[in-house]
């Protein structure tokens, strides 16, 4: 093979990089996320939504939400049980989830992902 | 929570308002137009906001107490230098509000009288021309509005504006001066911005879609009574329009075709 | 033909790596801005575009080297310029590179830049500006390549390769039309509401980016075994000149209207870019700076005896650039911006951090140029072997 050692070297390189934090991790297991419910959360006994429509859609509907209140002034949600609630990450949503170390960041945390959200919208304080 | 509780308190406040207010808070809100609220129509909707204040009630309190609830309310940092400053209301000297109409025989008080000044909410912005998200458009009931998800930070509307009513998080807001700021964020309901958006005043949109006075119309008043007229424009019976029949008004450079809704009455 | 930028002479592989280097660097303060935020910059409430957005414009009118020697070549079949179109053609490519990056490098909010085409707004002449100045650089890049590809086979190259070239000329009057058209529309800002700000902006691109062409030529001859000609650099030489003429005429009928008219609103930021005004006078010195050096490139333009010898016009061609660049690339858009609308004077500098974001900018598109230049004089002296 044409400058054969430089490219088995450089794949060993290569490849090694990339399955570095396989190596890294190999043996080890993140914890599971534990969320942790508020007292006025349990007492509502359901989100806006039901559990597993909020497990998956929470994302999604939040994005609606800023988009019918800050472009269309639409400002009132109506689940599907009837219930009106104030479209508001901040007063509605943290308003039960105040806990938000304990809740939101449990999966967020676990999966990798930094919503933006918190660079605008002010998280509820924590008495820790 | 319960709808239950939140509709009692809304209604609640509503009357408390309905009872201070008077006329003034009938005008912002019909009956029953919080029901429709609920229904997905805008509380705002067929509305053509717009402001004219009363010059000669201006003072330097009054002002500053607009500022600050302004500023309070919307979670506007304190940033300490014009380099980088925020500001959706300020002071400005009459030959700085009024460029190109001040001469050498002004009348005795104008040459020092300041003059408050904010976002125009034109009826023909050239923002909203510019800007190429339409983060920022004029809504139907006439205001200006800026969505803060959209803004890419290019600053066009910046320079797209004759009256400077914007301004650009050129830092983090939320590490504005902890010396400038100590309560920051002043209101823990409503978000701050991030860095590269730029932001201006949106006739506090929220507080109107609840019923409320913007904060520096509300502070305004409660100083001195009648120095900020905000209603609706469309309307012939509103305060506004009223007093803009009774007293003759400017506008900031009118020429300019843009159509500002904040009339001096001076 | 890519392959051609990989083998050099160790003067060549000295300047990929000077380049790469000021790339880094550049990239590094951006990271650091990207964090910090466009507070590290000079920029402020009431000059809110500063040296990334003039440089922007700056290089949008360089990028009309294409089109300068394309429309005699195509149009009015003036043969000595098929020699150099690929010149011209890659100049404008690395040119719009560079006014992409200065757009990237000046958003608040770099992440959601593909909001403009998520959610265009049609009335916004940025929206157009991004349009004409994207397609114009593949436009470029697509004639430029096929035509290289073709002249290194030895064949024509493909028929709709043609049907490009007629539409990057009337293409090429756009880019400077839509950028001059940020400026020209906007009610507050007086310095740039002129009806002929899209013709002095064709003027000062036709004028700047064959300047800039004659010296990549001048350079061109001296680093590689290509020769672009004599008579194409001369020929390049009398465009100039007559652009140049024209620019500084346009300038001079600015200068009439604002101060014969008196009206204070025209007349206070040329008072304040050339006096001074309330006691500010930072950019006094560059701007007769730039008028100096217009003034000279115009004699030695101007004057046959001068504008014939190649030496002389290298000359011209610096100071045609120099001029050109304070002018456009920082005068007019500083200039828009003061006297602010509440007819104060805030100055504006750009800081260190801001100019090494720029050097890392004209890094990239100096690296892009020397790229695709390699390629096509590689190309060219084969075919001539």
């Amino acid at each position: 093979m044409y400058d054969g050692g430089k490219i088995i070297t450089g794949l060993v390189i290569g490849v090694g990089l990339l399955l570095f934090p396989v190596f890294y991790n190999a043996g080890k297991a993140a914890k599971a996320p534990e969320r942790v419910l508020t007292e006025k959360a349990k007492a509502a006994q359901q989100c806006v939504e039901p559990l597993s429509f909020m497990k998956t859609e929470h994302m999604k509907l939040l994005d609606e939400w800023r988009q019918q209140v800050v472009r269309d002034d639409v400002r009132y949600y109506t689940s599907a049980s009837g219930k009106v609630y104030y479209k508001g990450l901040q007063t509605t949503c943290m308003d039960c989830h105040s806990n938000k170390t304990k809740f939101c960041d449990q999966c967020h945390n676990y999966m990798g992902v930094a919503p933006y959200c918190w660079d605008c919208h002010i998280a509820p304080k924590e008495n820790q | 929570m319960a709808m239950d509780r939140r509709e009692f308190l809304k209604i609640a406040g509503l009357t408390a308002l309905l009872g201070v207010g008077g006329k003034a808070g009938f005008e912002l809100l019909a009956p029953g137009a919080v029901d429709a609220a609920v229904k997905d129509v805008p509380l705002t909707a067929g509305k053509k906001w717009g402001m004219a204040i009363d010059v000669r009630l201006l003072d330097d309190g009054v002002m500053e107490a607009c500022v600050e609830a302004c500023h309070i309310h919307n979670n506007v940092p304190h940033i300490g230098n014009p380099k980088e400053e925020i500001k959706w209301i300020w002071k400005e000297t009459y030959d700085h509000a009024f460029p190109g109409q001040e001469n050498e025989y002004l009348a005795e008080g104008f040459k020092e009288k300041h003059f408050l000044l904010l976002c125009n909410h034109c009826t023909n912005p050239p923002c909203c021309r510019v800007c190429p998200t339409k983060a920022t458009w004029k809504r139907e009931d006439g205001i200006v509005m800026m969505d803060m998800h959209r803004c890419i930070g290019c600053r066009f509307c910046m320079a797209a504006c004759p009256y400077g009513a914007r301004s650009f998080n050129w830092g983090d807001p939320q590490k504005a001066p902890k010396e400038l700021n100590p309560n920051f964020p002043t209101n823990r309901e409503f978000p701050t911005r991030s860095k590269g958006v730029v932001e201006k005043c949106t006739f506090c949109a929220e507080r109107l879609a609840k019923g409320q006075f913007p904060a520096c119309v509300e502070a305004g008043n409660k100083m001195k009574p009648g120095v900020l007229v905000f209603g609706d424009l469309d309307d012939l019976k509103s305060e506004v329009r009223t007093a803009l029949r009774k007293r003759y008004s400017i506008r900031r450079k009118p020429e300019l075709g843009t159509g500002p809704n904040i009339y001096y009455m001076i | 033909m890519l392959d051609k930028a990989l083998k050099g002479s160790p003067t060549y592989w000295g300047w990929i790596i000077v380049l790469l280097g000021l790339i880094g660097a550049g990239f590094g303060f951006y990271l650091y801005q990207f964090s910090e935020g466009l507070r590290i910059t000079g920029m402020s409430r009431d000059v809110s575009w500063g040296f990334y957005i003039g440089q922007l414009t700056y290089f949008v009118g360089v990028a009309a080297s294409g089109v300068m020697v394309v429309l005699p070549y195509y149009l009015h079949d003036y043969k000595a310029f098929g020699r150099i179109t690929i010149l011209g053609e890659f100049l404008a490519v690395a040119s719009i590179v560079m006014c992409g990056l200065f757009v990237m490098v000046d958003l608040g909010n770099l992440p959601r830049m593909l909001n403009i085409i998520i959610y265009p707004n049609p009335t916004s002449i940025l929206f157009w500006d991004m349009i004409v100045l994207n397609v114009y650089m593949l436009l470029n890049l697509v004639i430029g390549w096929n035509v290289l590809s073709a002249e290194k086979k030895g064949m024509h190259y493909p028929s709709w390769v043609k049907v490009l070239i007629y539409i990057s000329i009337p293409w090429a009057f756009s880019i400077h039309t839509v950028t001059a058209f940020l400026y020209a529309g906007l009610p507050g800002r007086h310095y740039w509401l002129t009806a002929i700000m899209a013709a002095r902006f064709l003027s000062s691109a036709f004028c700047s980016g064959p300047a800039l062409l004659i010296l990549l030529c001048l350079i061109v001859r001296k680093a590689t075994r290509f020769d672009p000609g004599e008579e194409q650099i001369h020929t390049l030489g009398s465009i100039v000149t007559y652009a140049m003429i024209l620019n500084v005429f346009f300038f001079l009928l600015e200068i009439f209207t604002a101060f014969y008219s008196q009206i204070p609103g025209h007349m206070h930021s040329i008072v304040y870019l050339f006096a001074g005004l309330d006691g500010h006078s930072k950019l006094v010195p560059w701007m007769w700076t730039a008028a100096f050096f217009a003034v000279v490139a115009l004699v030695l333009l101007i004057v046959p005896a001068t504008r014939r010898k190649t030496d002389v016009l290298a000359v011209a061609c610096v100071s045609v650039v120099i001029a050109t660049w304070i002018d456009k690339g920082f005068g007019l858009v500083v200039g828009g911006f003061i006297p602010n609308p509440f007819d104060r004077v805030f100055e504006y500098w750009p800081t260190m951090p801001e100019i090494m974001i720029s050097v890392g900018v004209w890094a990239t598109g100096f690296f892009v140029l020397t790229v695709l230049y390699k390629v096509a004089t590689a190309v060219k002296e084969e075919a001539a072997a």
